[in-house]
């Protein structure tokens, strides 16, 4: 994966309580990835803050699976729900 | 074109709180060139294949999940209709439940928790090795666990084999007597018109006009549903339509992306997306809650019935948009032990087995896992069988029935078959149905219908 150059989006999701540090956490785990983020938005819905993160994987020194786990782990620590997938999955079931 | 922040929240939504998986990914195996004379050849030929194509369906499976995100729950394989892989074998039972154990140990090595197509196309009437593999139920569902059975035993083009009919309802009574509450039944479905891509268990099978191999899906979102229902507690009818049409056209688009994708790194044809809506015993997965949600007062009152077919209509449109591939049953199931409404429904009187038959009429494709006393008589058994294929057969469409007859339960009981499996109220049927009438065997011929050409 780390090989290839062409674009490897994926998108973090997080859904929780607004505090300090969630944007400095998670964008310090991307950059010891070698992940390099494209679009950060954020919204309050449906009472939950929801900020989605969008991601390139195309130089990223690891799998998805290790990163998933440093963002579970950051999800533990700050007491949030964080998802990581590719965008397709979202193109798929969103846009005709 | 960037994806918006709603659109993100929604679909991670469907995933954490609603239960939305891909149910099934169901790898279809040919296994009809592994037939020999020779029954240890024949083992040991499809025990490797079944070893080696499931092994890798569980790694893509892992890393697709991974990818997307989305949950993958179950991970099975289906086989050719083993009557007919059985036809050079000698006809001895032994024989039939030496190939049933070599798949259960193959579907073991392989990880994968059911493997479908311990069954027979027997709807006009039986080969001997079909009576074989039919006499062979009892023992062959009874010491294997990862198993599961079909039996086609009607359809419109041929009418009801009345003859298997009757012989299966003294089947079902060995087989439960051979297993602990009666759970071996839960691992056998009979049906009228059985596709030949249904990626669901217990009635998988790799059909005859099917490839070498084949990929096939099932999504399933009740929950999903349900949600949407109720946060549309004061639309028409016709808005209410169209909401469950977008919702399911977006959980059908991600079925479609993960078969594709499957498929293709799996190097092999992508069958079909089975748009059903298939209920767990999670809290919100449950279809009769859609209907309640809807503004039925219970499943099985007065109103399920429309209820039950305007939503598989909603269901159909939306997924037929969004997937040129939608087949198998996609139908309701309304699994009475493996959906908390259903069983509530039971309990509380609302929903009986009248009523049960009346929702298959319309969408439903049978009915499932439903539990019955287990003194009631084979004749009995055999009667509600072909009362409910005849539905399939004049409607043109799929049926089937999983009944589980219970050793030493009476009605109103329950009995607790655990896992996936649920639990289940023992349904009150009559002691006596329609004896002459199941003993005359034979064939019901093809309904007029079947005169098309």
């Amino acid at each position: 994966m780390s090989k290839k150059k062409k674009s490897q989006i994926c998108i973090v999701t997080v859904v929780g309580e607004d505090k300090v540090g969630i944007i400095a956490k998670l964008s310090n785990a991307m950059a010891k990835a070698d992940v390099n983020i494209v679009d950060v938005n954020q919204k309050i819905m449906e009472d939950y803050f929801v900020m989605t993160m969008a991601c390139d994987m195309a130089h990223a020194s690891i799998g998805i699976e290790q990163i998933q786990k440093r963002l579970n782990k950051i999800a533990r620590e700050m007491d949030l729900k964080i998802t990581f997938q590719h965008e397709d999955i979202f193109k798929m079931m969103h846009r005709m | 074109m960037s994806i918006t922040v709603e659109e993100v929240f929604e679909t991670v939504k469907m995933t954490v709180h609603q239960h939305f998986d891909i149910r099934t990914v169901t790898l279809g195996i040919n296994l009809k060139d592994c037939m020999d004379r020779n029954l240890s050849q024949f083992c040991k030929r499809i025990h490797k294949r079944i070893v080696t194509k499931g092994k890798l369906l569980n790694k893509y499976a892992d890393e697709i999940q991974l990818k997307y995100g989305i949950p993958i729950t179950n991970r099975r394989i289906a086989v050719t209709p083993v009557s007919i892989l059985l036809e050079p074998l000698p006809r001895t039972v032994a024989a039939a439940v030496k190939v049933a154990k070599t798949l259960d140990n193959a579907a073991e090595e392989a990880g994968i928790d059911f493997l479908g197509g311990y069954g027979a196309l027997v709807q006009k009437g039986m080969t001997s090795s079909d009576k074989n593999l039919m006499d062979s139920i009892p023992e062959a569902l009874a010491q294997t666990n990862r198993i599961c059975g079909f039996l086609n035993l009607a359809s419109t083009l041929a009418g009801m084999n009345m003859t298997a009919i009757s012989d299966f309802g003294h089947t079902l009574k060995k087989l439960s007597a051979n297993t602990k509450n009666g759970i071996g039944c839960a691992k056998i479905a009979v049906f009228a018109n059985v596709p030949e891509d249904n990626p669901f268990m217990a009635g998988a099978n790799h059909g005859v006009g099917e490839p070498d191999f084949t990929l096939n899906i099932g999504i399933s979102g009740p929950g999903v549903v349900r949600n949407v229902i109720a946060s549309n507690p004061d639309c028409d009818l016709t808005a209410l339509s169209e909401v469950i049409k977008r919702t399911v056209f977006k959980i059908t688009r991600a079925g479609e992306l993960i078969g594709r994708e499957m498929a293709e790194q799996m190097k092999i044809d992508f069958g079909i997306v089975d748009i059903s809506l298939a209920s767990t015993t999670a809290s919100g997965d449950s279809v009769a809650e859609i209907i309640e949600a809807m503004g039925v007062s219970q499943m099985g009152r007065p109103g399920s019935t429309a209820a039950l077919a305007m939503l598989m209509d909603a269901v159909k449109k939306g997924g037929a948009m969004a997937s040129g591939n939608v087949g198998g049953l996609s139908g309701t199931f309304i699994p009475v032990s493996e959906d908390n409404g259903m069983i509530k429904a039971v309990k509380d009187g609302a929903l009986n087995l009248q009523k049960l038959e009346a929702l298959t009429a319309v969408c439903s494709v049978g009915l499932d896992m439903f539990a019955v006393a287990g003194n009631t008589p084979a004749e009995v058994l055999s009667a509600i069988i072909a009362d409910e294929l005849a539905i399939g057969v004049v409607n043109n469409k799929t049926t089937s029935v999983r009944v589980i007859p219970v050793p030493r339960k009476k009605p109103g009981q329950m009995v607790h078959f655990g896992g996936l499996l649920g639990s289940a109220p023992i349904m009150e049927v009559p002691k006596i149905a329609a004896p002459n009438f199941i003993a005359r065997k034979g064939r019901i011929p093809a309904p007029i219908k079947a005169l098309r050409n």
